[in-house]
C-alpha cells in the first residue's frame, strides 16, 4: 500500500477543486464521487452567496436573485473571505461591482453597495453610551467639541443611492427618482436600529468635519439640522470643550 | 466542578425568535461563535439578555481544527474574548477544516483519518484548550466522500483524539445517520464503537435526501424536522448514556419558534423516560 | 468670533427643540428593531443539493455570462442624468456587444442542461 498523501497536499487539492470542475484524486467512493464532491462545492458557493446577500439585500433586490447568486460566486472566487468572521467580509464588494462587466449598465450599484456596507458597519460598531444633551446648553458654544457614536458614518454618492436604497425597503411606495448626488448619515441608535437619514451636502460636510474632531464653532454652515438629528437619535457620546 | 449544560433539550438561537426565546422554557441555547465576533450592537445585546436567563453553548464553525496549517492565533484570541465574556457552559468545534492559505472556505470540509492528521488535530486541540483555559467538545462530521488514504475508523479516531487531548465529544446523531447512509455502513455499528462515556452534548437536525446512480445520498442541511430513524437512534443512545444535553439544530428555512419548541418537546419526552430509568 | 456665539447658541437651542418633537416617533420605530438579517451570516447555509452550482466553474469572461439584471432595477424608471444612463437595465444588444449575449448557445457541450445554466450561470466548462 502506498504511503498516505500528505495532509497539506490533500487539503490543497480539495481547496482548488472547490472552484474548479475536477474532483480531487484519492476521494471516493465510485461511481458517484463527482456528485458527492459537488455537495461541498455547492455548500461553499451557496453559503458564501447567501452570506453576501444578507449583507447586501438591496443589491440582490435590484439585480434579482439569479443574477446576484451568479455574481456572488464570481466575487467569492476572486475576493474570498480572509477570516471565518463573515460579518467582516464584503468591504471590496462595491469596488468589485464597479468593474464587473455584466453589471456595467447599472452604474449606481457600487454606491448602493457602499451604503449597505456602511449600514453593516453601523450595525456591528462598538457600543457607546449617549451624552446628556442638556450639557449642550451649558457649554460655551465657541469651545464646543462633540464626539459621535462609533457607529456614525457619513455617506455621499454621485447617484441617488439613498433614494434607491429607500425605495427598495419592504413596503416602500414607488416614487419617481431625481437624478443627482445624495448624502446620508448612517448610524445605530441606542434602540439598536440602523438609521439612514438623508442629509444636505452642507450637513454632510459638517458631519465629516465633526467626525474629524472639528470644533462646532468652525462650522461653515448652519449646524441646526445636523445637530437636531444627532440629538434626536442620541448619537453624541461626549460633549467637551476645546482648552 | 465547572458548570455544565443541563441534561435537557436546547435550541439553536435565531435572532428572529429573540423575544419568544428569551422567556421560553428552553434548558439552553446554542449560538455559532463567529456571529458574535462583531464589536457591539444587536447581536451582543441579544446574547447578553439570553445568557442571563439560560444556559449557553457556544459552537464554533471557524477554527479549522482539522486543517493542516497552524490554527489562526487571531481567531483563537477572538474565541477567548467571547468565552471570557459570556462564560458558556460548553464550547465545541468540529472534526473538519475550513480555511486554506489565507482564504476562508465556509464549509466543514472532510479529511482523511491517518496517523498524520491525528497528530495535527491533537496538537490543535491541545493548543485550543490551553488558550481557552477549558475543555472543549469535538463533533463528529457528516461526510459525503471517503478517502482512500484513511487508516482509522472515525469512531476510533475520535476516541484516540479524546484520549490524547482530554477533550470531550459532541455526538451529532443526524451526522452519524447521514454518513452511514452515504457510505452504506451501519449507524448502529458506529454507535456501538463510539465512546459514549465522553459525550458532553448531543445534536439532532434534519437532512435532505437525493438519489445517486449508486443509491441514496443524504445532506446535512439543518433545514427540516429531525427524521424518524434519527429519533430512533437517539433513543437508543440515551438508553445507554442516560439523559444528555440535546440540541435541536435548524439553520436553513428556519420555521416559527413553536415548531422548534415542538422538536424540543419530542426530545424531552424521550429524555424524561431515561430520567426515570436512570434515577431508579 | 464673539459675534457668532449668539447664532450658535440659538442653533443649539433650536436643535434641542426639534429633536424633542421627533423622539416619540422614534420610540415606535425601535420596537421592531434587533434587525436580524445581519445577525447570522455564519449560520452555515448548506446548499440545495448536488446538482446546481457545484458542477459549474467560475468563468464570466467571453461568452459565458447570459444573465441580465432582472430585479427591481428592470422596473424602476431612473431619470436621464449625469451618469449617462436614461434607464436601468442592460439591453440584449449591449450585452451581446460586451460578449455576454446568447452566443453562448454555440459553445455548449452536448447534453448541457440549459435550465440549470440559466439559474446558475457562470456556466459549465
Amino acid at each position: 500500500m502506498p504511503p498516505p498523501a500528505d495532509h497539506a497536499l490533500t487539503e490543497a487539492r480539495i481547496a482548488a477543486a472547490l472552484w474548479a470542475p475536477r474532483t480531487p484524486e484519492g476521494l471516493g467512493p465510485e461511481p458517484s464521487r463527482d456528485r458527492r464532491f459537488a455537495i461541498y462545492r455547492n455548500n461553499v458557493q451557496h453559503g458564501l452567496s447567501r452570506a453576501l446577500a444578507a449583507r447586501f439585500p438591496v443589491i440582490e433586490r435590484l439585480v434579482g436573485v439569479a443574477f446576484f447568486a451568479a455574481m456572488a460566486r464570481v466575487f467569492a472566487a476572486s475576493h474570498p473571505p480572509r477570516s471565518p468572521v463573515l460579518l467582516d467580509w464584503g468591504a471590496s464588494f462595491a469596488g468589485f461591482l464597479a468593474t464587473f462587466p455584466p453589471a456595467r449598465s447599472l452604474p449606481y450599484l457600487p454606491d448602493v453597495a457602499r451604503l449597505e456596507w456602511l449600514r453593516g458597519l453601523a450595525y456591528h460598531a462598538p457600543d457607546a453610551a449617549p451624552a446628556d444633551p442638556a450639557k449642550l446648553g451649558q457649554t460655551d458654544p465657541e469651545r464646543l467639541v462633540l464626539r459621535l457614536a462609533p457607529s456614525v458614518q457619513a455617506f455621499a454618492a454621485a447617484s441617488p443611492a439613498v433614494s434607491l436604497w429607500r425605495l427598495n425597503q419592504p413596503g416602500a411606495a414607488p416614487e419617481p427618482l431625481r437624478a443627482g448626488p445624495e448624502q446620508a448619515l448612517i448610524a445605530r441608535n441606542p434602540g439598536l436600529a440602523v438609521l439612514v437619514e438623508p442629509l444636505t451636502a452642507e450637513s454632510h460636510s459638517l458631519l465629516c468635519a465633526l467626525l474629524q474632531g472639528l470644533p462646532l464653532a468652525e462650522a461653515e454652515t448652519d449646524p441646526t439640522p445636523l445637530l437636531a438629528l444627532l440629538i434626536r437619535h442620541q448619537l453624541i457620546t461626549e460633549i467637551g470643550e476645546t482648552p | 466542578m465547572s458548570p455544565r449544560l443541563p441534561d435537557a433539550p436546547g435550541l439553536g438561537f435565531k435572532p428572529e425568535h429573540f423575544r419568544q426565546a428569551l422567556g421560553a422554557p428552553v434548558a439552553f441555547y446554542e449560538v455559532h461563535a463567529e456571529n458574535y465576533m462583531g464589536a457591539g450592537g444587536a447581536p451582543h445585546a441579544m446574547l447578553e439578555r439570553l445568557r442571563a436567563a439560560h444556559a449557553l453553548s457556544i459552537h464554533g464553525v471557524g477554527l479549522s481544527i482539522g486543517g493542516a496549517a497552524p490554527l489562526d492565533p487571531a481567531h483563537l484570541s477572538r474565541l477567548k474574548a467571547l468565552l471570557d465574556r459570556y462564560q458558556p457552559e460548553s464550547f465545541s468545534e468540529h472534526l473538519a477544516w475550513s480555511s486554506h492559505g489565507a482564504a476562508w472556505l465556509n464549509d466543514l470540509l472532510p479529511l482523511p483519518y491517518t496517523d498524520q492528521t491525528l497528530a495535527t488535530i491533537c496538537a490543535h486541540i491541545d493548543q485550543t484548550q490551553e488558550v481557552l483555559g477549558r475543555r472543549m467538545l469535538l463533533e463528529n462530521p457528516a461526510t459525503y466522500v471517503t478517502f482512500a488514504d484513511s487508516t482509522w475508523a472515525e469512531a476510533d479516531f475520535l476516541r484516540e483524539i479524546a484520549r490524547r487531548t482530554g477533550c470531550g465529544l459532541l455526538l451529532d446523531v443526524n451526522n452519524v445517520f447521514v454518513s452511514a447512509v452515504n457510505h452504506r455502513t451501519d449507524p448502529r455499528a458506529y454507535l456501538a464503537d463510539f465512546p459514549l462515556a465522553l459525550v458532553g452534548e448531543i445534536h439532532l437536525a434534519g437532512h435532505e435526501a437525493e438519489t445517486l446512480e449508486d443509491g441514496p445520498l443524504l445532506i446535512d442541511s439543518h433545514s427540516r424536522p429531525v427524521a424518524d430513524p434519527v429519533w430512533t437512534l437517539y433513543a437508543e443512545v440515551i438508553a445507554r448514556t442516560g439523559p444528555k444535553p440535546t440540541l435541536i439544530e435548524w439553520d436553513n428555512d428556519v420555521p416559527d419558534f413553536e415548531t422548534l419548541l415542538a422538536e424540543a418537546r419530542r426530545a424531552e419526552a424521550l429524555l424524561a423516560g431515561q430520567r426515570d430509568v436512570h434515577a431508579a | 468670533m464673539k459675534t457668532k456665539t449668539p447664532i450658535l447658541a440659538a442653533s443649539i437651542a433650536a436643535a434641542l427643540t426639534l429633536a424633542a418633537g421627533a423622539a416619540q416617533a422614534d420610540d415606535m420605530a425601535q420596537e421592531r428593531c434587533y434587525g436580524v438579517s445581519l445577525a447570522g451570516q455564519n449560520d452555515c447555509a448548506a446548499g440545495p443539493g448536488t446538482s446546481c452550482a457545484g458542477t459549474s466553474t467560475i468563468d464570466y469572461q467571453g461568452n459565458a455570462w447570459t444573465l441580465v439584471p432582472a430585479g427591481t432595477c428592470a422596473t424602476m424608471e431612473l431619470p436621464a442624468d449625469g451618469m449617462g444612463h436614461a434607464r436601468m437595465g442592460a439591453t440584449a444588444e449591449q450585452l451581446e456587444a460586451g460578449g455576454y449575449g446568447p452566443g453562448i448557445n454555440r459553445d455548449l457541450p452536448a447534453g448541457f442542461d440549459m435550465a440549470v445554466a440559466e439559474t446558475y450561470m457562470p456556466v459549465m466548462m
